[in-house]
């Protein structure tokens, strides 16, 4: 069973409506006892940092998520603010982030023909071996659409890299932790595949 | 490589899609959610959906028809007609659309944009520009309400506000070439990637996937939006959507 948390912040439906698709058990998890059975969770994240951290905090799920995390292992996919609020903290904003990779998340700061918001399709290229790529097609690439970026202060066990005016960290895996800056519920065929992976591979 | 986006743009008016032209309702082209299936089947890089009914008659946001159509898109949506408050900005965005488009609202007051990112961040704030060459005088008019309300402000001036706003995108909708498959304005197109450093999307005129891949040799990064082109098919304008497949895609961006 995937849990996806719903606490306000996120393209819940979207990632939901692709599991129901691909007949994979999924469900929303609003309060902390919609965590019984689940074995994954997916932590989606729309919205500025501080804006997505406040409704992370009032929705009482934390605790019990970073605990699931951390302590139990159990697998969790973040997806582009759900992945900016493992960092540490912000330059979006005041607040500390999950603290669970050691990141901070910067400003894009380019020359003027790089408009930014960073916004479109763009690829990647994998470093190490991450096996939640397995069946997409690189070349087509992922939605993205971020004005920030996270920046690792350390060593993980694979990362994707993408370039957009500087060369940028748009996918991690640590362990149980995966997460991409990109959208992988907009980002047809290769999301779903993406999704699909998390969902029937082994991680940890 | 970032790719250039080329965005399908329907219009919703009387509870169905419609072609305007020249911002006059024009064909009916059929269903929004039947025109979704087909765009993702299609694997389109974006859409956007613009209700034309809600500003004129002072209606709010559908939010039965954005929850309908956010459902149904695997592609990034953008949502406009009739915003002008946070809250509906933020239950849209909470519905599982990326974007949302203002226009009258934002046109009347550009810190409304500024709220809406606090919340849902700058990334997801459109603005969608009407605009028409000014017919004394130099430059370009702004309009809203389907072009009927023209703003006291000229574009230039318009787009350097736009600049010291929370504003993720600009979309430049050409009313002079609002179904009229005459190609992009380019003197528009250049004006607005150089006053902005933000993404700017093009809207009016595109007769032909060569259109779409002119406008992005010239610019390099630019979003491509066109409506008639990728709902008619030949000189008749039958009703047919399309949109290029991954190979012909690849024909037209910069290399």
């Amino acid at each position: 069973m995937i849990g996806i948390l719903d606490y306000g912040a996120g393209n819940v439906q979207a990632i939901a409506r692709i599991y129901n698709n691909l007949r994979i058990p999924n469900k929303l998890i609003k309060s902390t006892s919609d965590f019984e059975g689940v074995e994954k969770l997916i932590l989606p994240g729309v919205g500025s940092f501080d804006a997505v951290v406040s409704k992370l905090n009032e929705s009482g799920l934390k605790e019990r998520l970073s605990e699931l995390v951390l302590v139990e292992k159990i697998p969790v996919f973040g997806i582009c603010v759900g992945l900016q609020i493992m960092a540490k903290s912000s330059e979006e904003g005041t607040l500390p982030g999950l603290g669970w990779i050691n990141a901070t998340v910067k400003k894009f700061k380019l020359p003027s023909e790089y408009h930014v918001p960073h916004m479109g399709w763009n690829t990647f290229s994998v470093s190490g071996t991450n096996e939640i790529f397995n069946g997409t097609d690189n070349e087509f690439g992922f939605y993205f659409v971020h004005s920030f970026y996270f920046d690792l202060d350390e060593e993980v066990d694979s990362t994707a890299r993408t370039t957009y005016g500087i060369e940028f960290t748009s996918a991690i895996r640590k362990g149980n932790i995966v997460a991409t800056q990109f959208h992988p519920e907009k980002s047809h065929s290769n999301g779903v595949t993406l999704l699909k992976n998390f969902a029937v591979q082994d991680i940890c | 490589m970032l790719r250039s986006r080329i965005i399908p743009c329907l219009l919703i008016h009387d509870d169905g899609l419609n072609k305007t032209e020249l911002f006059k309702p024009g064909k009916y082209v059929g269903d929004p959610l039947n025109a979704v299936k087909i765009f993702n089947e299609k694997e389109v890089d974006e859409l956007i959906v613009l209700d034309i009914d809600n500003t004129v008659q002072g209606k709010s946001p559908n939010m039965e028809v954005i929850q309908s159509l956010a459902n149904e898109c695997r592609m990034p949506l953008c949502y406009g007609g009739g915003i002008t408050t946070v809250e509906q900005a933020v239950h849209i965005i909470s519905m599982g659309v990326e974007k949302v488009a203002l226009s009258s609202a934002a046109l009347a007051d550009f810190s409304l944009c500024d709220k809406i990112a606090a919340v849902i961040g700058k990334q997801s704030v459109v603005v969608v520009l009407d605009v028409k060459k000014a017919r004394w005088g130099k430059g370009y008019n702004v309009f809203t309400h389907n072009g009927t309300k023209k703003h006291p402000n000229k574009l230039d001036v318009l787009l350097e506000e736009i600049s010291n706003h929370e504003v993720g995108e600009v979309v430049l909708n050409a009313i002079d070439n609002d179904g009229q498959m005459c190609g992009y304005n380019y003197e528009l197109s250049d004006l607005a990637t150089t006053k902005l450093n933000i993404p700017v999307t093009m809207l009016g005129g595109a007769s032909s996937y060569n259109d779409i891949k002119s406008l992005i040799a010239r610019h390099k990064i630019i979003g491509a939006a066109a409506g008639s082109l990728f709902v008619f098919k030949g000189r008749l304008k039958a009703v047919l959507i399309n949109y290029p497949n991954r190979e012909e895609r690849k024909k037209l961006y910069h290399k």
